[in-house]
């Protein structure tokens, strides 16, 4: 299919650099993960991470805040920011030509940021901003209220941090959360695109080689939230958010595992569709998907409707869930294997897509998967081997939480 | 890249740009036809149909719709607007013919009257959904109160009434008016055979009738206004607001995109450096709408309470600041790199060059290669904007509100 030619290198510091060159693009992209993600919030103080993740933005080695922004644009950038459980991620694409001087005003960023104190309040201000307004949308609250009910703390804390939270965040609280965690130790550099490897190998070895080396961080672990919970919220719909376990991306099983979810829930003729939406009409949107941490992976499953349908839609969707152990038809994994084609395919024409996914496959593997390896699994599942992974991993122990004005009762009938 | 464009006896058009480095094929149905073409008692029809497709036709019952599409691991979808339905999908060349015969069917759909009443409770959701999206019941207010008495002012979605209302008969009345080959547009970009590709069309969709659907396309004329929702339990507030803009067919809308770039981008803009970046709202926007016969520049902002009416202000003294003094050239040239960079990531995925072939052809019957675009966009002066501003100055003329407030008087 594809002719790869991924390269890693990792540095003397841990900094591992990972580029792989795409011939049919005129892009260049980066993603760039440093090891100070939510994970490593000081115990009680969630949401360090989140502000940390605004605030390196303002001004690094002898920018300010304006002239770091005004830098990046004037390179045509297209960047985001995010805050992980693990990392704080960097991503950005432009024109091929304009990767170099992107890069460098990154290293600047992660290894060299102002942290100007007279901006503290505005970047904590913002993050708190974002926290209210997910107060307000329903349908993300259930999910990332899910994510703390099955998922152990600190995993399941909300990255974003909490309103409490971040309320009493202070700036040297959020600057040694960066002292402690943002060094090379665990980062992860992917670059894609219209590039020369030797050279992007060169640059990176300048820009991140002298970045100085920190004792990795540890995290405290703690309880979850209740298995069965409702949160009242006055709203037109019931939300409802199930989690029950699977196996994570670093498992031999993941691929059946995907699959499987993807027979669940992987195009609009797959089972959740089908059955809660186009057979019943209980709602518009209904989905599940396989979510991977390091070394815990979780179905995630959702479904939004009117609070008098909102009992019929939990049932059908567990039931859903649990009939799918008990046979999976040919045809619905051939449906699997085609959109995973497809999808392998088109993701060569994204040099994004390839720096971010070559970026998660060293985090989750410490080597990178190329499309071909990826293919050829798919390609081997069997209905045998999904039912066989379904036996051993069934649809069971639910997280199941509601959003809404009324509670629902869980009825898992005869299984 | 090449060009191709032809037109069958019915008058459908099929426009396709080929790129032979890339490895996939978008194609889409662009259909003339959304909710400014609806009259009051069939509100949302435009949308409703759109989800009808799926539900089968005479050749393709509702699960074979869904089963072809990934068993060719097709990745489609459809969308209604104001004024475009669109079916798409992207996927493998070798799909070409299979995905083409099957997109063309569904959108002449059997609109079976069981299918419908199923349908019906699944849009009723839908309406219910983004009833609790702040954000959307935002812009649903703004654009009813900015494009009052405007066919631009009707909801896509409808309002549960309506919709409630709604009978099979009116739907297959509109499908037979609106769905017709000189409404229609088939959009091709990516890795295809031109020849190979106007067969299978002429197969496909040479039976459909043809005919010369109506579109009222005067000019808004917004007398402006406010109109405020007041959820006690929302902890932001969430505002919009309206001025005219240039529409699709005016030669200003490169000045009116750029400008918005200027002035209200999501990083690096005005609204972004006095609004985002202190900590007084958690995001804020302005964008430019192009709509045929009229234009809109939007802008919205999501702040606690407290600060709305000090945002208002600020706003306000950007929009009053850019009208008197314009923009400068340091803004036009970072506006113009981000620009490009855009145009060209964009490009280079076939459903990013659909969009922008299908759209420019709906709106003005024209092909636009990537390159054109980058031209026109370095071509762009301080001249061309401030002549923009003098035709459609930046003012808070409609706003809309969602949040706790009673008011927005500061």
């Amino acid at each position: 299919m594809a002719d790869q030619q991924i390269q890693t290198h990792s540095l003397s510091n841990g900094l591992t650099v990972i580029v792989e060159p795409m011939t049919d693009v005129q892009s260049a992209a980066f993603s760039l993960l440093i090891p100070a993600g939510s994970n490593y919030d000081p115990p009680g103080q969630p949401g360090a991470a989140a502000v940390l993740c605004d605030w390196v933005m303002r001004g690094a080695g002898s920018r300010d805040s304006r002239q770091l922004s005004n830098e990046l644009d004037n390179l045509g950038l297209q960047r985001n920011e995010g805050v992980g459980n693990s990392h704080i991620s960097f991503t950005g694409a432009s024109l091929a030509e304009n990767l170099p001087q992107a890069l460098r005003l990154y290293a600047d960023i992660v290894q060299r940021p102002l942290l100007p104190a007279d901006q503290f309040e505005a970047a904590r201000t913002g993050v708190e901003q974002s926290l209210r307004a997910m107060e307000d949308e329903p349908r993300q609250k259930v999910m990332v209220e899910l994510r703390s009910r099955c998922y152990e703390a600190p995993w399941g804390i909300p990255s974003e941090g909490t309103l409490e939270g971040v309320q009493h965040l202070t700036a040297p609280v959020v600057e040694r959360h960066f002292r402690r965690c943002a060094g090379p130790h665990d980062a992860i550099l992917g670059i894609a695109g219209k590039i020369d490897v030797a050279a992007a190998m060169d640059l990176a070895q300048e820009l991140f080689g002298g970045w100085k080396v920190l004792p990795p961080a540890e995290f405290v672990s703690g309880p979850r939230g209740p298995a069965r919970d409702h949160i009242p919220h006055e709203s037109t719909q019931t939300q409802i958010g199930i989690a029950y376990d699977s196996v994570p991306y670093r498992d031999p099983g993941y691929y059946a595992a995907w699959a499987a979810v993807s027979v669940l829930s992987g195009g609009m003729s797959s089972r959740l569709f089908t059955e809660v939406r186009e057979k019943r009409g209980l709602c518009y949107s209904v989905f599940a998907s396989l979510n991977s941490l390091r070394d815990v992976g979780k179905i995630l499953c959702y479904a939004g409707t009117t609070v008098e349908r909102a009992q019929e839609t939990l049932d059908v969707t567990l039931q859903e869930l649990i009939r799918l152990g008990r046979g999976i038809s040919e045809d619905e994994l051939d449906r699997c294997k085609a959109r995973a084609k497809s999808s392998l395919i088109m993701q060569q024409e994204s040099s994004s897509s390839r720096a971010s996914s070559n970026a998660r496959d060293w985090y989750h593997l410490g080597r990178v998967t190329t499309l071909d390896e990826v293919r050829d699994k798919i390609e081997a599942l069997t209905v045998d081997t999904l039912l066989a992974h379904l036996a051993e991993h069934p649809a069971r122990d639910f997280t199941i939480l509601t959003l809404g004005p009324k509670p629902l009762e869980v009825n898992l009938g005869v299984s | 890249m090449e060009f191709h464009e032809a037109q069958l006896a019915n008058g459908l058009q099929i426009i396709a740009e080929r790129s032979p480095s890339v490895h996939s094929v978008a194609l889409g149905f662009f259909v003339r036809t959304g909710s400014r073409d609806e009259t009051d008692e069939v509100s949302g029809v435009s949308h409703f149909l759109e989800h009808m497709a799926f539900k089968g036709t005479a050749r393709h019952s509702a699960d074979d719709v869904n089963r072809v599409f990934d068993e060719v691991g097709a990745k489609y979808n459809a969308s209604t607007s104001e004024e475009v339905t669109l079916f798409y999908a992207a996927i493998l060349p070798e799909y070409l013919s299979r995905s083409l015969d099957l997109l063309a069917d569904i959108i002449r759909p059997a609109l079976r009257q069981e299918d419908f009443d199923m349908e019906k409770k699944v849009i009723l959701e839908e309406i219910g959904m983004y009833d609790d999206q702040p954000t959307y019941t935002a812009y649903e207010r703004l654009m009813q109160t900015h494009f009052a008495g405007h066919p631009l002012g009707h909801s896509v979605l409808g309002t549960t009434a309506s919709i409630t209302a709604l009978q099979c008969e009116q739907m297959r009345a509109y499908h037979q008016s609106r769905y017709i080959g000189s409404n229609i547009v088939l959009a091709v970009a990516g890795q295809f055979d031109w020849q190979t590709l106007r067969d299978l069309t002429e197969a496909a969709c040479a039976a459909w009738p043809s005919g010369t659907p109506r579109r009222n396309t005067a000019e808004a004329r917004p007398a402006g206004g406010l109109s405020l929702v007041t959820k006690p339990a929302s902890l932001q507030q969430h505002v919009m607001q309206m001025a005219p803009a240039p529409p699709a067919s005016n030669p200003l809308r490169y000045a009116a995109d750029i400008l918005s770039v200027i002035v209200g981008d999501d990083n690096g803009s005005r609204i972004f450096w006095d609004l985002v970046d202190p900590g007084f709202a958690e995001t804020a926007e302005v964008g430019y709408n192009e709509f045929d016969g009229s234009g809109a520049f939007m802008s919205f902002f999501s702040c606690v309470p407290e600060e709305a009416a000090p945002n208002l202000q600020r706003v306000r003294k950007i929009f009053d600041d850019v009208n008197k003094n314009g923009v400068t050239d340091v803004e036009l040239a970072q506006a113009k790199s981000k620009v490009a960079s855009r145009i060209v990531l964009r490009s280079e995925r076939p459903m990013g060059r659909l969009s922008s072939l299908g759209h420019n052809w709906v709106h003005r019957n024209e092909y636009r290669r990537v390159e054109d675009d980058l031209e026109t966009l370095r071509k762009i002066t301080l001249a061309d904007v401030r002549q923009l501003l003098e035709a459609y100055p930046l003012v808070p003329l409609t706003t809309s509100t969602v949040g706790p407030l009673e008011s927005l008087e500061g």
